[in-house]
């Protein structure tokens, strides 16, 4: 099974240590898994502002960095989810619609191709769970609360599985942390005040980390808390469960 | 943009952070209360899909069953207008009030006439609306739009209602009492009722089957009107009907389920009939819906039961408030009806989401809100309604990430500049920078780490 590795923009630029425990995970568990050097960006930021007709070029090069392989992973839910809705290539659309397919988000990989019932991690920490939108509401990779159907979380399910962790939900478990792209500068007064209200109820948790399949909600966050002088730190989930 | 846009209003809003709280909390509890009420009925996702297909096969089937409508709510001796646009209904609806020969009335549950500024247009002619049920009262005492298309004055805390009331109807200064208060009110309301002789409502379905119409309302205000008028004019979008009586089975237990956690509004009142020698008008309104229809993408916008919900959930809306969407209906069902009807007032409005989803997963006829906000969000850039720094920044981004070279060296580049001149990016002219910090930029990119360490 060949695995295609898409490390997003910003993860490659400031968060690298998710990529490497991304990677390091996918080959522990027994995956041969390219890393195209070429990638850049799935397009998102440009086509949720509006701008998706100036995405060809983003959308060409991850097709030709990606179709030879038989998964992609992404660690960001967000990005997955624009891969899996709005990849397009009128010149090859078969191909697109192939890759749309192949596409997964780290966690859901996890649990549904890989089928994970062990891992060897140790996290002893209060972990606050934030659940971020694209992954769960897109993605659908948990269980929503605006929803009457029966509770399931594939991010939560891997967490639980970590040994010395002690999990923890915010109250409101899936409300939307303010991020959005570039919402979170365009709309700066709201978006600071949606992540306020997110760390406020980790804060009442008394966690020590706030965890997410996705780093753009996770950055935000930790902009926030940054600022506060929280003792709150930020991490992704592939780096707990990466951790030993 | 010539209205304030969304963010600056929000911002205005968000700076009472108190206030903001609360408005959000309250909200919060409602959405708490439908999910709850949500989750004691069995096949609740199923009955949501059920009203989809209903109000989908209205939507492709709508010339029919409106002519059907018609000529039953005829048959019954209702007297039916069409009116193509906002000032052709209020053009009606001021004809039968001259006729009438009246200068005041009461209005109750009509967001139609809302958006078609009724009251305004009225005004201008000599004639009173008096709004009856409560929310709304308070609100057109203020001189405000109402905030919310459910709980109108949900932006206003009793404090501000006991004010307001001091003012208009000389309640005592500082009795902040809900009871008090709502006392007062219904006592000033009665007054309007028994005096009125033409009586206004909305209308949430009309049954194309029967020919009547269903109103739901709390307060029951709709009865008290048009039992006490001569004169009932009921006013309605094309878009409220629906094929058949057994078809309110579904959409009564969805609507104030969905609102407000109710099992059903306290009143459901169903008008067939004028009784002898009183009069029934209904005014049948486009005003821009065949348009929506005719727009692929967003046409099922149109399934709409004005339940609030998607207000309700929305983070954003709780902590903007509704009047920073300045239009008739607010909230994420506002933002995609708003711009079809005036793209260049409304092009701020797709843009006030997070696409986070909530919105779509409430709606209890299932209309796909945020994708309907991502496609505006196209359309309005195609246009041209984009600030141009806005445009700059994304051809800036696109033209980088389509070259990966390039993209690698500006990382680089970048990441280097924030670690020895931090102030370039963490200045107060970087929205981020203003309530959050930066992230840290690493030593090595992940791809500079692969190739010194996996290549
Ligand atoms: S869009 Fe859906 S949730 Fe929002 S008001 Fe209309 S019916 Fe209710």
């Amino acid at each position: 099974m060949k695995i295609g590795l898409f490390i997003p923009c910003y993860i490659d630029q400031f968060y690298p240590q998710v990529g490497i425990a991304s990677l390091q995970l996918l080959e522990k568990m027994g995956c041969k898994v390219f890393f195209p050097l070429d990638q850049t960006c799935c397009g998102q930021p440009m086509a949720n502002s509006g701008f998706a007709h100036l995405t060809e070029t983003c959308n060409t090069l991850f097709i030709d960095h990606f179709k030879d392989v038989d998964y992609i992973v992404c660690p960001s839910g967000s990005c997955t989810l624009h891969i899996k809705e709005h990849l397009i290539d009128d010149g090859r659309p078969a191909l697109a619609d192939r890759v749309r397919h192949q596409v997964f988000e780290l966690s859901e990989f996890f649990t549904d191709i890989l089928k994970v019932e062990k891992l060897d991690a140790f996290f002893p920490y209060k972990v606050g769970f934030h659940s971020s939108c694209h992954g769960q509401r897109g993605l659908g990779v948990s269980s929503m609360s605006e929803r009457m159907l029966p509770y399931f979380s594939k991010p939560e399910s891997l967490l639980q599985k970590v040994k010395g962790i002690q999990l923890s939900t915010p109250n409101r478990s899936d409300e939307c942390c303010g991020f959005g792209g570039t919402f979170c500068v365009f709309e700066e007064a709201v978006s600071v005040k949606m992540g306020k209200d997110r760390v406020m109820e980790h804060e009442a948790n008394d966690v020590d980390y706030i965890t997410a399949v996705d780093m753009s909600c996770l950055m935000h966050l930790e902009g926030i808390l940054k600022r506060k002088g929280s003792k709150i730190k930020t991490i992704h989930l592939a780096e707990i469960l990466n951790s030993k | 943009m010539g209205t304030v846009e969304h963010a600056k209003a929000a911002g205005r809003f968000i700076a009472d952070e108190p206030r903001t709280n609360w408005h959000d909390e309250t909200l919060w509890f409602v959405r708490q209360k439908r999910d709850h009420a949500a989750s004691l009925l069995n096949g609740w996702e199923e009955l949501r899909e059920r009203a989809s297909q209903i109000k989908n096969h209205v939507l492709s089937n709508l010339d029919q069953y409106l002519i059907q409508f018609e000529k039953n709510a005829i048959a019954n001796g209702a007297i039916i207008h069409w009116a193509a646009d906002a000032e052709e209904h209020n053009q009606i609806v001021h004809g039968i009030i001259k006729n009438a020969g009246v200068t005041r009335l009461v209005k109750s549950k009509s967001m139609l006439t809302e958006e078609c500024h009724l009251n305004h247009f009225l005004s201008g002619q000599g004639i009173e609306v008096v709004d009856t049920d409560l929310g709304e009262r308070i609100v057109q005492f203020r001189k405000e739009p109402p905030s919310h298309i459910v709980l109108p004055a949900i932006h206003l805390k009793k404090q501000d209602v006991s004010e307001t009331f001091h003012e208009h109807l000389h309640t005592e200064k500082g009795n902040n009492d809900p009871n008090y208060l709502t006392g007062a009110a219904r006592q000033h309301l009665r007054n309007e009722f028994i005096q009125s002789k033409v009586a206004i409502t909305g209308v949430n379905f009309a049954v194309a089957e029967t020919g009547g119409i269903v109103v739901c309302t709390n307060e029951g205000n709709a009865d008290m009107g048009v039992h006490a008028a001569k004169i009932h004019i009921a006013c309605m979008g094309i878009e409220k009907i629906i094929p058949k009586a057994g078809d309110l089975s579904v959409f009564l237990r969805l609507l104030a389920r969905s609102a407000t956690g109710q099992p059903i509004t306290t009143y459901s009142s169903h008008f067939h009939r004028p009784d002898k020698e009183k009069q029934l008008h209904i005014v049948i309104v486009d005003n821009g819906r065949t348009q929506q229809l005719g727009r692929p993408d967003f046409r099922n916008s149109l399934k709409c039961i004005r339940c609030g919900a998607c207000f309700n959930t929305c983070p954003v809306y709780r902590r903007s408030g509704g009047h920073s969407y300045h239009n008739a209906v607010a909230g994420p069902i506002g933002s995609i009806l708003a711009p079809n009807i005036d793209m260049r007032k409304n092009a701020d409005l797709p843009f006030a989401s997070t696409l986070c989803g909530s919105c779509s997963n409430v709606c209890p006829v299932k209309i796909d809100i945020h994708d309907q906000l991502w496609k505006w969000r196209q359309i309005l850039v195609k246009e041209g309604h984009v600030a141009m720094g806005k445009k700059i920044m994304m051809q800036s981004m696109a033209f980088l990430l389509s070259r990966p070279k390039l993209y690698r060296f500006a990382g680089k580049w970048g990441r280097k500049i924030m670690q020895s001149v931090p102030i370039l990016v963490s200045n107060k002219l970087n929205p981020w920078y203003k309530q959050r910090e930066m992230p840290e930029p690493p030593k090595q990119s992940f791809n500079e780490w692969y190739k010194q360490n996996k290549k």
